[in-house]
């Protein structure tokens, strides 16, 4: 605590250095796929279905005989690709309700927030479900969706923070310099909340990864061939005797992923938390 | 020479039903004159300049700078009056935004108005710094990288920036010490008669009040007690509650003028 101030801080980083080795694996796996997977992860191999693991196949090999190692890493692809937009939508989305009702109070706050309450009123998946029923099935779609589910969560904490930034005395200098209500927004407010946004993004992300295997699970995300963590568990799971490896290694892939995010979301919240107020 | 400014007619603010926290106040400032406010805190002294400044819209009663109506302007008018009117914040510590360079802060009043171009923003910045005693350099550090009386000297700077006709300060020295105080106080008062500006200071605090007002107005539960110029009102004050403020002023040498009952104390 003492010596902390010269030189960097380690005990206190951890978590965020922890977190983002495991999201740097998963990223770098899903960007370099091509090159880091040993196989194409759609070649079929008939003689040698449900292979244990070898040392040509590490991870074995699925009930069509691919390679299941590829798979899962093209499968993280699919993954970081839908995480990413969904917490985009949710993120903008979110911090433009947000912002929006705190700013302007009354009328406009009761009807952006109990919109937002509607939507937070039903549980994730059911609501993540009807959206890609309505929205027919596909990758881009389970995005929206998915994002969709983020925006009650990001607008209640860019209201609150918003709130918070409006007690403060620059906002009415800005106003009384005579800047318009957008311009407010965006450049006296929103630098003023990211902090918590982000670390909110990173626990939104990890999130997102389990939101979308659970839609590819029911077969609503990713339609095969194309390989994702949730369609790999769902046939893995009808070869659970014979074929172990085929639901233990996207479930170990989801395992690392979601906990280097949730990592990297609880460390950031740390380390931004005391500082905010130097 | 009854050339006014600021008119205030029947200025009334209620938050609560029955509650007025500003109680019908008339008054208006002369051009190039300073009117002192002063009233305990809860007197509306803050609120009252809050509604002169738009931030606050009176229940009842107009206000008009100039002629025109502040709460009625809009378009082109609001413009001008905001141009025209400028504050001076109580708190240095959160009247700028963290994430603003001084550059950036004191470039935002002009980049709104429309005033100048990039290079001669850069121009009047560097030389507004200046006049408030602040190095040119001052553009590229944080408000947190500075001490109070240098963010209220941007604080000045930024409210004369674009030259306006009126500046209003609510306390701006109540934050300082009180010898960074004294130098902030001369400062104002050598920008206002430089620029001519006409002002507005509230302050709870009568020496700073009696340092650079010309008129005087004391407040009490939102009620305008009494106004008038600031040497009649600190020597020969009207009202009971004047009287009683400004005997409340600790006055070093008191012990000397009235009968010494505690001799041997310190």
């Amino acid at each position: 605590m003492m010596a902390a101030t010269a030189g960097f801080d380690f005990h206190r980083w951890r978590l965020v250095l922890l977190g983002g080795l495991l999201v740097g694996i998963v990223l770098f796996a899903a960007i370099f796929a091509p090159w880091v997977a040993p196989y194409s992860p759609f070649d079929l191999d008939v003689t040698k279905m449900l292979q244990g693991p070898s040392a040509a196949h590490w991870l074995g090999t699925d009930e069509l005989g691919r390679d299941v190692l590829s798979r899962a890493i093209y499968a993280a692809r699919v993954s970081m690709q839908v995480a990413l937009l969904a917490v985009t939508v949710g993120l903008v989305g979110g911090t433009l309700i947000g912002m929006t009702a705190a700013y302007f109070g009354g009328l406009v706050e009761q009807a952006l927030m109990r919109a937002v309450d509607l939507l937070f009123s039903f549980p994730a998946i059911l609501l993540a479900v009807v959206l890609m029923a309505s929205l027919g099935t596909s990758v881009l779609n389970a995005m929206i969706a998915i994002g969709i589910v983020f925006i009650p969560g990001f607008s209640r904490l860019a209201r609150a923070s918003t709130q918070a930034v409006l007690r403060q005395q620059y906002i009415e200098a800005a106003r009384s310099i005579g800047m318009s209500d957008v311009r407010i927004i965006f450049r006296e407010i929103l630098p003023n909340i990211m902090a918590p946004l982000i670390v909110e993004a990173a626990v939104a992300f990890a999130y997102a990864v389990l939101l979308e295997s659970a839609l590819s699970f029911l077969g609503l995300g990713a339609q095969p061939p194309d390989p994702s963590w949730g369609n790999m568990l769902s046939t893995g799971r009808g070869f659970m005797a014979q074929a172990p490896w085929l639901s233990i290694v996207p479930g170990m892939a989801m395992f690392i992923c979601v906990l280097g995010f949730n990592l990297l979301g609880d460390g950031l919240r740390d380390v931004t938390d005391p500082h905010m107020r130097e | 020479m009854n050339d006014t400014v600021i008119n205030l007619v029947g200025v009334t603010k209620s938050f609560v039903r029955g509650v007025n926290a500003v109680d019908d106040v008339t008054l208006s400032v002369a051009r190039g004159e300073t009117l002192g406010i002063v009233g305990e805190s809860g007197s509306g002294k803050s609120t009252l300049l809050r509604m002169i400044l738009r931030l606050m819209r009176p229940s009842a009663g107009a206000i008009t700078l100039d002629g025109r109506d502040v709460w009625a302007a809009h378009g082109r008018d609001l413009k001008g009056v905001r141009r025209n009117m400028q504050a001076i914040f109580q708190d240095p510590a959160s009247s700028f935004n963290p994430r603003q360079s001084i550059g950036k802060i004191l470039a935002a009043p002009l980049e709104v108005h429309d005033i100048g171009d990039r290079a001669s923003r850069t121009k009047l910045i560097g030389e507004t710094l200046e006049r408030v005693g602040l190095p040119a350099t001052t553009v590229s550090r944080y408000p947190h990288q500075l001490s109070g009386g240098q963010r209220q000297r941007v604080a000045i700077a930024r409210a004369v920036i674009m030259r306006p006709a009126v500046v209003l300060a609510d306390e701006p020295t109540s934050a300082l010490d009180v010898s960074v105080q004294a130098q902030v106080l001369k400062l104002f008062r050598e920008i206002k008669a430089e620029l001519g500006l006409t002002s507005v200071f509230v302050s709870h605090n009568l020496a700073v009040i009696r340092q650079v007002s010309d008129r005087v107005a004391v407040m009490r539960h939102g009620k305008l007690i009494e106004i008038g110029t600031a040497e009649r009102v600190f020597s020969a004050p009207e009202s009971d509650y004047t009287k009683a403020l400004i005997d409340a002023v600790p006055d070093p040498f008191r012990r000397f003028r009235a009968p010494v009952e505690l001799e041997s104390g310190s």
